[in-house]
Order: structure tokens, then C-alpha cells, then sequence
């Protein structure tokens, strides 16, 4: 049975369809992360869970219980917010023991709990400090302790690193990913940054529109694109249009030159166009295995990107990027040079019509 | 090449002349009660005379009484507007500048001819229920300048962020408006608090033609039949007004260097 429920939730803001039709199920102790440009409807669908918003159409429910009409403060979540959300007026331990003082739990305890956040968030000589006195990541912290210390039945994370710089936001989504494994709490993180969502969640929603695009775990997500969106958004993909020659072998023309997929092309007819997707990475100018898929080309630009040199590759009619290791020994390929482009059968992927 | 900075010094100095020397006469003129010699005998006269004390206390207390029910009636409207009606924003605020557009002449006429004691509400029929109606009256004079105030503290702060922050931690509305939104709007809510005491120790219209004991009905009454000690008034007066405005500046200061710090 799903720890938290979403069933064909949409959200109207007067003509404005925001999100449409969504339908989720989220297990006790996963970590879940809606990821998508902006607009796509993922804060909205964040707020509705928390009770911020109230769903035009659907339900939501949290440990069986359906949570649809009652307000944030009934529904026992946790939330940490992109502009962290301290109260300016208390100090750390305040802001900390702050819902502990609403619930009206004793003196002892609030003084045990919020010393406890402050050593799990790694701040305990800061208790008296007030929120203009830390940094955005200890401050962000703060709020995270916040959240966790009233015991939530799910937390809730609305882009929690967005407003943080680089180094901090990579050390600070690494001891939060740790910290959720410790607690076991259920938690859903809003983010676009697909580098984020990747490393963190244990299943990923793809949102564009309003629309969920796809549901899966990062290696899913990332190696089985199944839009043309999510294929885009989702890492750096090469997007080629072929003609299918047979749906049965898998078998495929790109520019006058077949390819075979691995998986097939079920449902397809012969003739038809389909667009394929190759990541960069999955391709090489050695010539690989027999079995592999060949493409002939020339090559039409060469990028030093560091320790990884980007290739690009035509076809002819389109053009194909790929990623070389740098090695000081292997200068890169010459421009206008000719090549074949390998790639496996599996990392061939076909993407949905829509 | 330097600019010319003569111009400037002599509108200020035009400028400072024309407050100062009114206030500089009039408080040379409180002075001269004692003849042939400066005393502070006018200022003597007027502190011992128990009007002025009773006529200073029921001001302060009206005062106090307005500054109160203007917060309760204006710090969670003012909260709301910005949390839930952000359109409706600029009608309230037109709103609360109506008694700065209607005379206070106009509204005691009104008050007079709605509340009088042959009315449904017949305010005016009884003593405390004039206290009352000059006490509304004088929570809507100072509206402008409360609901300003106060506004300008709720636009320093994410109210919207702060309010989801406090109830998802189970906080209620009461408990988000007093215990997070009051804190950090403090300074705000005493500016409009000083300014909403100094308009009251100061105003004669209502307190006059609703026939109550306010200051400065009493220093009309003073000023009519005496001679040095309306001056002494009148500075007395001057001196609780820009102690007010003092305060506001102290708490504009400190909130000011508060963010100066965080910044």
C-alpha cells in the first residue's frame, strides 16, 4: 500500500491549466524527486501535498488518510522552502523548537530535541545565533532541522538549494540524501536541476506542462528516455529522425544508413518515421564490436571541454555529438576528416510518438 | 570643477528661519511671565493646573486606547491583504487615505447625526459611549498613517514564505500573526504607533464638538483667556510631538541597522 497518495490530481488557476491529471504513489521511506523547467507544475503539485493549494480535481493522502481538505497545519509534513523561511525574530534553537512549541510539548523535551537537530545538522554551537548571523547553507540547515524536528510524517523540499552556490549545494544534497536514508522519512524534492534529481532520488517524475512525462528511477530516466522532453531535458541526447524499415528486427534507416535497435520497434510500421536518441557518451570512433551500429560521417567540429572532448559528427542530412575522454597521448580528430561513428544495439533508444 | 553649494545652504538656512523662528518667539515669549526677567513660571503655572494633568491623561489614554484597537483592527487586515487579496491592495489603501481627503469636521457632523441620542446608536447619549465614538474617530484619523506603517513593515518580510514555513509546523493563523508577524513587524507597528499618539495629543475637532475634556480643547481654552501659558502649551505640546517623531526615528534606526548588519 502507497505511503502517499496522488489520484487524478489537476490544478486550475482560473482558465490556466497548471496540472493535469496526475497520478502517484509514493512508497513509505522513498525519495522522489519532481523535476522540470519552470511552470511545469511541480511547486504547484508540491503545495498541494503540503496543503498550500487545494487540488481543482483528486485526492491526496498521507499514511492511508485522505489529507485533500485539511489545512498544512493537520496534515504532519515537514517543509523547507528555496528562501529558507527562518523567522527572523528567534534564534536557531527558536526557529528549531518552534513547531515543538506550538504542538505545547514540555520545556525538557523541546531543549533534548532541538540539541539533537543541531548536532545531526551540524550546528550545535550555534543555537543562540539569530538567521542573519549564518551563511545560506547553514541557514538552510536550519530550516532542515526545523522541518525534521516535529517528526513529519513526510517532508517536503520545494528547490531547497536553488539560492546556494555551487560547492555548498553539492556537499549539502549529499548529508540531506544521507539524512533522509537515517530517518527513513518519506520525502519528495522539487528541483531543475536534473544533476540533483539524479544523484539524490530513488524515482524520478519528469514534468512539463502540467503533464507527467515519466515516472522511474534515475538510471531509467537517464538511459530510457521515453519522450522526445524528457529525452531533451534530461542529460545532453542526440535526437535523429529515422525511417523504419522492419518493426520486427528492429531495423531502422538514419540518413540512408541502417542501424538496428535492440529493443525493437513494436508497434511501429514499416515506412514510418521515428525519433531515435544516442547520448554522447554512448558512442565511439573505434569500431567496436561486430554486432555493433556503424554510421558513417565526417567530422564538423571538435570541442575541448577539458577532461572530455565533444564531437560533431555529419551524417549528411543531420549531425551526431559524441564525448571522447581527453588523452594527452590521443590528439583530438581534425575537422573534415572521415569516421565511423559505433554505438551498442541497447543504447539505441526509441522514443514515444508524443 | 567644485559645485556651487551656496544655493542649497541658503534655502535650508530660509528654510530652518522660517520653523524655527516661530518656535524660537513663541518659546522666548513662555519665558517672560516674571517681568524684567526670563522664568520658567509659565511652564510652573500650566504643569500644576489639574485640567491640564486630567486634560493630558484623557488624551494619553484615548491615545493609547486608539493606538490599540488600530493594531488589532489594522495588523491582521493588513496581513491578510498581503497574504490572500494582494489585488485588492491598492482599494484599501485608497481607502486609508479617505480621512486624510474628509475633513475631521466633516466626519464629527456625521458622527453627530448618526450617533446622536435620539439615533438607533445613540452614542452621544452617555459619557463612556463618547469616549468610545472620539475613540473610533480617532483610530479612523490615524488610519493612514497606522495601515502605512504597518504595510511598509510586511513589505521588509516574506510574509507569504514565513506564514507556510509556520503552519507547516502546525502553527494556526493566531499563532503565525503573533508570534511570527507581530515580532518582525514591531518596529513598524510602533512608528505608526508614535505618530498615531502624536495626532491624538494634538487633535481638536472631535475631542471639541463632541464636548470631551481632550488637551487640546484644553489649550484652546488656555489660549483664549491667558497669555504666556498658551506659549508654554504650545511648546510643551511641540516637545511630546517631535519625542514621538524621535521614537520613530530610533526604531526606524534599529531596524534599519539590523539589516544593515545582515546585509
Amino acid at each position: 500500500m502507497p505511503f502517499l497518495e496522488l489520484q487524478g490530481i489537476t490544478k486550475a488557476f482560473g482558465q490556466q491549466q497548471v496540472v493535469r491529471q496526475m497520478d502517484l504513489s509514493i512508497a513509505r521511506g522513498e525519495f522522489v524527486s519532481f523535476l522540470g523547467p519552470s511552470g511545469c507544475g511541480k511547486t504547484t503539485t508540491l503545495r498541494m501535498v503540503a496543503g498550500f493549494e487545494r487540488p481543482t480535481t483528486g485526492t491526496v493522502s498521507i499514511d492511508g488518510r485522505e489529507v485533500t481538505d485539511l489545512r498544512p497545519n493537520q496534515r504532519d509534513i515537514g517543509m523547507v522552502f528555496q528562501s529558507y523561511a527562518l523567522f527572523p525574530n528567534m534564534t536557531v534553537a527558536g526557529n528549531i523548537g518552534f513547531g515543538l512549541r506550538v504542538a505545547r510539548r514540555p520545556a525538557e523535551e523541546i531543549r533534548a530535541r532541538v540539541a539533537e537537530m543541531l548536532e545531526i545538522v551540524k550546528l550545535p554551537q550555534h543555537a543562540g545565533r539569530y538567521p542573519y548571523q549564518l551563511s545560506g547553507g547553514q541557514q538552510q540547515r536550519v530550516a532542515l532541522a526545523r522541518a525534521l524536528a516535529v517528526r513529519p510524517k513526510v517532508l517536503l523540499l520545494d528547490e531547497p538549494l536553488s539560492a546556494l552556490d555551487a560547492k555548498i549545494r553539492v556537499s549539502l544534497r549529499e548529508e540531506i540524501r544521507a539524512l533522509q536514508r537515517d530517518l527513513g522519512i518519506t520525502t519528495i524534492y522539487v528541483t531543475h536541476d536534473q544533476e540533483e534529481a539524479l544523484s539524490m532520488s530513488d524515482r524520478i517524475v519528469v514534468m512539463s506542462e502540467g503533464r507527467v512525462e515519466q515516472i522511474g528511477s534515475p538510471f531509467e530516466i537517464y538511459n530510457y528516455p521515453r519522450t522526445r522532453f524528457v529525452a531533451s531535458f534530461v542529460g545532453t541526447l542526440n535526437l535523429l529522425e529515422g525511417r523504419v524499415l522492419d518493426p520486427d528486427s528492429g531495423r531502422i534507416a538514419v540518413d540512408g544508413q541502417e542501424i538496428v535497435s535492440a529493443r525493437g520497434l513494436a508497434g511501429s510500421q514499416a515506412g514510418e518515421t521515428r525519433v531515435v536518441a544516442l547520448r554522447p557518451e554512448a558512442l565511439s570512433l573505434q569500431n567496436g564490436h561486430l554486432d555493433h551500429n556503424r554510421l558513417r560521417g565526417t567530422i564538423d567540429e571538435v570541442s575541448f571541454l577539458g577532461s572530455v572532448v565533444r564531437v560533431r559528427v555529419s551524417l549528411g542530412g543531420s549531425a551526431i555529438s559524441l564525448d571522447m575522454f581527453n588523452q594527452a597521448s590521443v590528439p583530438p580528430p581534425a575537422r573534415g576528416a572521415p569516421v565511423t561513428v559505433s554505438f551498442a544495439r541497447e543504447d539505441l533508444v526509441v522514443l514515444d510518438r508524443a | 570643477m567644485k559645485p556651487n553649494r551656496i544655493g542649497p545652504w541658503i534655502a535650508i538656512a530660509l528654510g530652518a528661519l522660517y520653523f524655527l523662528l516661530p518656535l524660537i518667539g513663541t518659546f522666548e515669549f513662555s519665558l517672560r511671565m516674571r517681568r524684567g526677567e526670563y522664568s520658567f513660571d509659565a511652564y510652573q503655572v500650566v504643569l500644576a493646573d489639574p485640567r491640564f494633568q486630567s486634560s493630558v491623561a484623557y488624551s494619553a489614554l484615548l491615545a493609547v486606547a486608539t493606538i490599540v484597537i488600530g493594531i488589532l483592527l489594522i495588523l491582521p487586515t493588513a496581513y491578510w491583504i498581503r497574504l490572500k487579496l494582494p489585488r485588492l491592495a491598492p482599494v484599501v489603501e485608497f481607502i486609508t487615505l479617505m480621512p486624510l481627503i474628509i475633513p475631521p469636521i466633516v466626519l464629527v457632523f456625521g458622527y453627530l447625526r448618526f450617533y446622536n441620542s435620539s439615533s438607533f446608536l445613540p452614542m452621544t447619549g452617555n459619557v463612556r459611549a463618547t469616549d468610545l465614538l472620539l475613540t473610533f474617530g480617532y483610530v479612523v484619523l490615524s488610519l493612514p498613517y497606522m495601515y502605512r506603517a504597518i504595510d511598509t513593515g510586511l513589505r521588509a518580510i516574506d510574509v507569504r514564505t514565513l506564514t507556510e514555513a509556520a503552519e507547516s509546523l502546525g502553527a494556526s493563523r493566531a499563532t503565525i500573526l503573533f508570534r511570527v508577524i507581530l515580532p518582525n513587524v514591531r518596529s513598524a507597528v510602533l512608528s505608526g504607533a508614535f505618530l498615531t499618539f502624536a495626532i491624538v495629543i494634538g487633535e481638536f475637532v472631535l475631542g471639541s464638538l463632541l464636548n470631551r475634556p481632550v488637551f487640546a480643547s484644553y489649550m484652546q481654552l488656555v489660549g483664549a483667556n491667558r497669555a504666556y501659558e498658551p506659549a508654554a502649551l504650545a511648546i510643551i505640546a511641540f516637545v511630546v510631538t517631535w519625542g514621538c517623531m524621535g521614537l520613530i526615528q530610533v526604531f526606524g534606526r534599529a531596524r534599519y541597522m539590523a539589516r544593515a548588519e545582515k546585509g
